[in-house]
């Protein structure tokens, strides 16, 4: 850009600074500029994954009472047993009592295989963990390691850990990390945000719809406009404390299930999935009022005009050219309003999610937790191990993220490639 | 204001008085003219004198802009359909339009031509009525094997073919049409302007044009509005075509018609 030639290509100067090189200075340096914004956000973003994927997998060097290797019978593996010689294996290395006390508990012929096998681990080989490393100390330090259990724990097995794996989103809650498993928390995300999807969606959609297509422009309307604005940017926290006032204290006989007989044994109170979910949906109803209420107006007015013409009512127009056509724009509005409702924590604290349970929700009147809230359990906990898991957690949540977003880039190029 | 029409010709329209307003803003003023039954009536004049706006009074579009209001009578069949009690649903069914940009629904052309029909309740056959519509638009050869492909994949020429086809198969009596061909190339308009020759037979059409020629060539009556200083339009002389474009009653009228103006 610097050919003389250029200085050529105008002529008449004089009424004119050249003032090119300047400009283009000015440009490359606000070019540089957003270059540089866009390199730190990317380093945040690494850091942020590099961190979480770090505790996530690593070497463990677990020390176990039994040797597994000394529980197979005639050269079969332990895991590979059949039911029978398993409960031999169990009765064999436990005490009459607590073998008596597990066939109280649920009689053997009841249980599965591999709730014996659980069990064999569980009370026979238990394996403790010694220490663990992180994938980074995995990589680098890895003959230091190796050589170190060698030394130290010659007994023990070192095996490299993926801390999220099948059996940990399919496991419950349980107080060792060990065997704890974000089952019950992925259930109890998924039950609260469908609720709070059939509360939100269909309000949410109509409001916009009255508001963009019948409403005049008044005072009245205008004010409520603006409130519905200025509620999508209330803090969480806020809508947890209207929760627990109205939906787990002032509605407690319909949240708890109480009018229709069916309430949570253990509890009976408003602190369920229903709260959870009624909270969740006031939460991210601004959100999807104003996007679909932006989807509605970007439909052309071509369409409407082309639709009135023929002699359709108000209603005919709207649910037959202006849905269909803002609908991409309605859903892509909904999945991110309930990926935003996934990470909740705060309001779901104070509406009453259980710190710890087991038994997986049921429906809406049960009691419950959610994965964001499991996450800052276990990172709140002292044991090293938790800081595994918890990353393994949030690996979890941010697939669900992922695949939730995902789904929506899906659904909105099926829609729009429709038209 | 010379109203030419032979006193004959049977009027399906009576406009009295017609004064539209924008809020307070004027846009027509006291227009009063009779619309002939099945004969093409063109409403020319120079950008922004109140042409659109005086079409689609006849069909009450006007109202879809909130501001929008209206003042004097516009007797449809001896019926006034700004009375109180008459459904603009109702009307915009007697009155169909075709508007200048082509605007088919993102459907398949056989739901565009059908969907109107369906939403008002049409009883009979829905096949023959789609290729009677496509027919009379003389889209029919054109599509008669794609009717289940989007409206959006024809020709320019083609959509508005299509719109006018659907316009028609909701049976109205009055056809108006704003700047129809304005947006397509000429041999699609010279194949618009065949249609409208066509249709009028069975159909009153009133269009809006800049085209003068367009205007000669296939209307029955001509309307020559202008803007006065407050910019609202007003009827300056209205009659027979021929009359109107070679032995104009105004000057404002011969001037426009010679292109000194407009």
């Amino acid at each position: 850009m610097d050919s003389p030639l250029n200085n050529k290509l105008i002529t008449e100067s004089s009424l004119f600074e050249n003032n090119t090189k300047p400009r283009h200075r000015t440009a490359r340096f606000w070019m540089s500029i957003f270059q540089i914004s866009t390199v730190i956000a990317i380093i945040a973003l690494s850091a942020l994954l590099i961190t979480i994927v770090n505790n996530a997998f690593g070497y463990v060097i677990y020390e176990s009472d039994v040797d597994p290797d000394t529980l197979a019978v005639n050269g079969v593996a332990v895991d590979d047993l059949p039911k029978e010689e398993l409960m031999a294996v169990l009765q064999s290395n436990i005490s009459q009592g607590l073998y008596r006390r597990f066939e109280h508990d649920m009689p053997f012929e009841e249980r599965t295989r591999e709730d014996v096998l659980a069990l064999i681990y569980e009370r026979v080989i238990d394996p403790k963990v010694v220490t663990q490393y992180s994938l980074s100390d995995s990589i680098f330090k890895r003959s230091e390691i190796v050589q170190f259990a060698a030394v130290e724990y010659p007994k023990a097995e070192l095996i490299f850990q993926s801390w999220i794996n099948w059996d940990f989103v399919k496991a419950p809650q349980s107080g060792d990390p060990l065997r704890a498993g974000v089952r019950t928390a992925v259930f109890g995300s998924l039950w609260t945000i469908l609720f709070a999807v059939l509360l939100a969606f269909p309000i949410g959609v109509g409001a916009a719809i009255y508001l963009q297509e019948y409403a005049d422009d008044n005072w009245i309307n205008r004010i409520i406009q603006t409130n519905i604005n200025n509620l999508a940017g209330v803090p969480s926290i806020i809508y947890g404390i209207l929760g627990l006032a109205i939906f787990v204290r002032l509605l407690e006989k319909i949240t708890s299930g109480a009018f229709l007989g069916v309430v949570d044994p253990t509890t009976a109170n408003g602190r369920t999935i229903l709260s959870a979910g009624l909270t969740l949906g006031l939460l991210i109803l601004p959100t999807i009022i104003i996007n679909a209420q932006e989807a509605i107006k970007a439909v052309p007015s071509s369409l409407k005009q082309a639709s009135y013409g023929l002699g359709a009512t108000r209603w005919q127009t709207v649910w037959h050219h202006v849905l269909p056509n803002a609908l991409p724009g309605i859903m892509t509005g909904t999945i991110l309003a309930i990926s935003r409702a996934i990470g909740e924590t705060a309001p779901l604290v104070v509406v009453g999610a259980s710190t710890f349970i087991t038994i997986d929700p049921n429906g809406p009147f049960s009691k419950f937790t959610t994965l964001p809230i499991q996450i800052y359990q276990w990172t709140s906990r002292p044991q090293d191990l938790f800081r595994n898991i918890a990353a393994a957690a949030i690996l979890v949540l941010l697939m669900m993220l992922l695949s939730l977003n995902a789904s929506a880039i899906l659904l909105r190029n099926r829609f729009s490639n429709r038209n | 204001m010379d109203n030419r029409m032979k006193s004959n010709e049977p009027v399906v329209i009576e406009v009295n008085n017609l004064n539209v307003f924008y809020g307070n803003f004027r846009a027509v003023k006291d227009v009063s003219i009779t619309i002939p039954r099945n004969k093409i009536t063109a409403f020319i004049g120079p950008s922004g004198c109140g042409k659109s706006t005086m079409l689609r009074s006849f069909n009450r579009m006007n109202e879809l802009v909130p501001s929008a209001h209206v003042r004097g009578k516009i007797l449809l069949d001896g019926v006034d359909i700004y009375e109180q009690d008459i459904d603009p649903v109702m009307v915009r069914r007697k009155v169909g339009m075709v508007f200048q940009k082509p605007n088919p629904f993102p459907k398949s052309i056989f739901e565009n031509v059908a969907w109107g029909a369906q939403i008002n309740g049409y009883k009979g056959n829905i096949d023959d009525l789609v290729e009677e519509s496509l027919r009379q638009a003389a889209l029919w050869d054109e599509v008669k094997d794609k009717l289940g492909q989007s409206g959006l994949s024809l020709s320019g020429g083609q959509q508005q073919r299509l719109c006018i086809a659907r316009t028609i198969a909701v049976k109205p009596e009055i056809i108006l049409m704003d700047e129809p061909a304005s947006a397509l190339d000429p041999i699609a308009t010279l194949r618009i302007e065949e249609l409208m020759e066509k249709i009028s037979e069975n159909y009153t059409i009133i269009v809006v044009t800049h085209n003068m020629q367009q205007a000669a060539r296939v209307s029955h009556y001509t309307a020559f509005f202008n803007m006065d200083e407050d910019r609202a339009g007003y009827l300056v002389e209205y009659g027979n075509t021929s009359s109107i474009f070679t032995n104009p009653a105004k000057k404002l009228t011969q001037d426009y018609i010679t292109g000194r103006f407009g």
